[in-house]
């Protein structure tokens, strides 16, 4: 048996995103940007699948920009944002549990001058919105917070963020990195607040490559890369179809099961990692429960990895071993070394079945019994 | 213009009665190490090896650099062949050379006479030669001690013209010194020691100790791919994945926790000694470095070597880490071993290991144990394969 848990890390691409490639492969491989009819039923592709996104957040197709994925959405929204708005203040806001793409970009733009602030969070990796008062201020140009966190599954208050830019009067605009929420929580980049936010097309069972940053409209960006005349100018270079293509399909395929089904799929499974005395908990109750972060504070997260993959049973580590560098999300979490080290993500998709979860704890159990502590 | 490669060679022209022994294996390596680039012929005179192409059409960059990273070699140029006549060397010296010559200041020119049938006199030729390159390039002038390049001119059965010689990689030729077995952890010192022995003529074997789930199948792709990066200069390695995790596993729930890893170490000297010995390697090779961690102090040596019957060969012994770094960037090992993938040394690490340990006290702690049936069964189990050079 197989049991596919690192849902976060990448979904299975399924049979809808397939088709779709194939045929962009096969028929309609033009380019959009082409006059002729082979260009034109490129372009008629590509508006579909723009659309499919954007009805996805609730927002106008021209709002979508396609990018090659979350990793570049996050920097063009980071980068384009402060560099257009550097003229109205220097502060830009950013919570201490960001993915790297965004985390990087900020130390980056600390290097070029801005301020940069940084929301610290709880034992759970959720920032407070008080510290964001503080800190939001007149001449706040960005804040950059997740919805959800990749590595503990916490849903941040990001939809608070808009009230309190507001009420400062700050000139800023917000930005959401989504990856981890989209097709797991209905998003909807009015009710947010959004200016920018980040989707990618893996994390829902479509291919590798392919992203998107919704701009709200009227918001103007600088571009990271300059070029042709595509997605506005905002992101030039001629559009990846077959992954476009796939990503619309995957988007139109996409259903987010009611919340409450995960978590009764989920419940079995944490009781029964619960009965393990050796078990801590990372991840906050209230956390998504599509993420479940654990310890196994003594053993050694990468030897429990290898265990479980020897059994067809797929998670990741929470935090690179000893020899790597530490999480910075569970280090800013506050965990101490010996759980940082043993922490191990579960992580669902919409496919996963309550036999996978079964089949994973029995793994789990299994691994306490047979190898031995680190520490 | 026909094209050969000059190989000075080493230590080899002391080698007395040996000499052409030395000398066939390092045609052998060359042989092997430039069939990427393609088929050539050898020649072998005085302290001289010619390498000849068989094809004129060859990547010469290609080669330098396959060449720079032969063992046994002190110097090598790339030379142009031309016709016994004075206006032919000036014709071919400028063709050849003239690049190389525009972008420096000084030269001079060396001339060398072996065939003393030849109508001209080496300081004739020099003069001849010189003069027709001032001519021809400007601004230029002849430095004869301090030249930016020197541009030889050999009149032997054919001639041949070089610039200044590429340096080698020196030492002795791989094999030459017969074969050893490398323990390759993972880490930065042991492909560095390899490497170190491999430039003293070794041939080598490599072992490396995998314990699964403790370790992961990256680490093991990691040794594999550091042993390719060592087989750039050493020729193939002959790999050895010894299955560990039993041994780990039993030291660790019956042994003192401060001897975990003397124990362990001892463990795999003998186990790599028994695959040394089956592939008749007439030595062992480890990266320690005297005190670099607890278990390369002086008496945590003296135990390890202990359960040796061979001959340890421990390089990097007198080396500081900085210096043992250098060597790995050079040789593009460093960024390989930095992939932090646990390895079979870092699990199970005591706290307070000893750094003074007692040989008799681990040999008592051992003897608790009958380790035989799972050395035994560790050697039997041992994956073996052949990691060539890219």
């Amino acid at each position: 048996m197989e049991a596919y848990l690192d849902n976060s890390a990448t979904t299975r691409p399924c049979s809808a995103a397939r088709q779709a490639m194939i045929v962009a492969m096969d028929t309609v491989w033009g380019n959009p940007s082409s006059l002729h009819q082979k260009g034109m039923d490129a372009g008629e592709l590509l508006r579909d699948a723009r659309t499919a996104v954007a009805n996805a957040l609730s927002c106008r197709p021209k709002e979508i920009v396609f990018t090659s994925g979350g990793t570049e959405a996050n920097n063009l929204a980071v980068f384009g944002a402060a560099h257009a708005g550097r003229k109205r203040g220097r502060r830009v806001v950013v919570s201490a549990v960001e993915h790297p793409s965004v985390m990087k970009a900020f130390e980056r733009l600390r290097d070029e001058g801005f301020d940069v602030c940084v929301l610290p969070v709880d034992a759970y990796g959720k920032i407070s919105l008080a510290d964001a008062e503080t800190v939001i201020d007149e001449e706040t140009i960005l804040v950059s917070v997740m919805a959800v966190n990749n590595e503990l599954g916490t849903i941040e208050p990001v939809e608070d963020l808009r009230r309190i830019i507001r009420s400062k009067h700050a000139p800023a605009l917000l930005h959401i990195d989504a990856v981890q929420a989209f097709g797991k929580l209905p998003l909807s980049v009015n009710r947010l607040g959004a200016d920018l936010l980040t989707v990618s097309a893996h994390k829902i069972h479509g291919p590798k490559g392919v992203g998107a940053l919704f701009v709200k409209d009227g918001v103007r960006l600088v571009p990271t890369a300059v070029g042709g005349e595509q997605e506005t100018r905002v992101r030039p270079g001629t559009e990846p179809m077959i992954a476009i293509a796939g990503f619309g399909a995957a988007v139109k395929a996409m259903r987010i099961p009611p919340l409450e089904t995960i978590r009764e799929l989920t419940d079995d499974f944490k009781q029964r990692l619960s009965a393990l005395p050796e078990v801590v908990f990372n991840s906050g109750e209230d956390a998504l429960p599509y993420i479940i972060n654990f310890s196994l504070p003594g053993w050694k997260a990468e030897t429990v990895l290898n265990f479980l993959s020897d059994r067809g049973i797929y998670v990741s580590v929470g935090s690179a071993c000893a020899k790597g560098h530490r999480s910075p999300v569970l280090t800013a979490a506050g965990l101490d070394v010996r759980r940082m080290d043993s922490a191990i993500r579960v992580s669902l998709s919409d496919e996963t079945t309550a036999e996978e979860l079964a089949y994973c704890a029995d793994g789990i159990a299994e691994a306490i019994r047979t190898l031995r502590k680190i520490s | 213009m026909k094209k050969v490669i000059l190989v000075k060679n080493g230590e080899i022209v002391l080698k007395g009665l040996n000499r052409s022994t030395f000398e066939d294996i390092l045609i052998k390596n060359i042989r092997r190490r430039l069939a990427p680039v393609g088929t050539f012929k050898f020649h072998k005179s005085q302290s001289t090896i010619t390498v000849i192409p068989d094809d004129d059409d060859i990547d010469f960059d290609l080669a330098v650099a396959c060449m720079k990273r032969v063992f046994g070699i002190v110097g090598f140029s790339v030379a142009v062949v031309c016709e016994k006549d004075i206006e032919s060397i000036k014709a071919a010296t400028l063709e050849f050379l003239g690049d190389d010559l525009r972008a420096v200041r000084t030269f001079k020119v060396n001339g060398k006479r072996s065939d003393k049938r030849f109508s001209m006199t080496s300081p004739e030729i020099c003069r001849e030669v010189g003069a027709h390159i001032l001519s021809n390039i400007q601004p230029l002038t002849v430095d004869v001690h301090n030249p930016e390049l020197t541009v030889t001119v050999e009149v032997r059965d054919q001639v041949l013209i070089h610039g200044n010689q590429f340096k080698g990689a020196g030492g002795l030729p791989v094999g030459s010194s017969g074969k050893a077995c490398l323990l390759l952890s993972g880490g930065i010192d042991s492909p560095v020691a390899g490497w170190m022995m491999a430039k003293r003529g070794i041939s080598l074997d490599a072992v490396h100790f995998a314990s699964p789930p403790y370790t992961s199948k990256r680490a093991e792709q990691k040794v594999k791919d550091l042993a390719q990066i060592v087989a750039r200069y050493s020729g193939r390695i002959h790999l050895m994945v010894v299955p560990f995790t039993k041994l780990q596993e039993t030291i660790k729930d019956n042994c003192p926790e401060d001897m975990f890893t003397l124990i362990m170490r001892r463990m795999m000297m003998k186990i790599a000694q028994r695959l040394a010995q089956e592939r008749d390697c007439k030595a062992l090779i480890t990266g320690e470095s005297l005190g670099q961690v607890a278990s390369q102090t002086i008496g945590a040596l003296a135990c390890t070597n202990a359960v040796a019957e061979m001959p340890v060969f421990r390089p990097l012994i007198g080396m500081d880490k900085d210096e043992i770094i250098t060597i790995s960037r050079k040789i593009d090992t460093f960024e390989t071993s930095l992939l932090p993938y646990e390895d079979c040394c870092t699990v199970f690490t005591p706290k307070h290991p000893k750094t003074r340990p007692v040989l008799s006290m681990l040999e008592e702690a051992e003897a608790a144990i009958d380790f035989e049936p799972l050395i035994d069964e560790a050697v039997r189990g041992t994956q073996h394969c052949n990691i060539d050079a890219e």
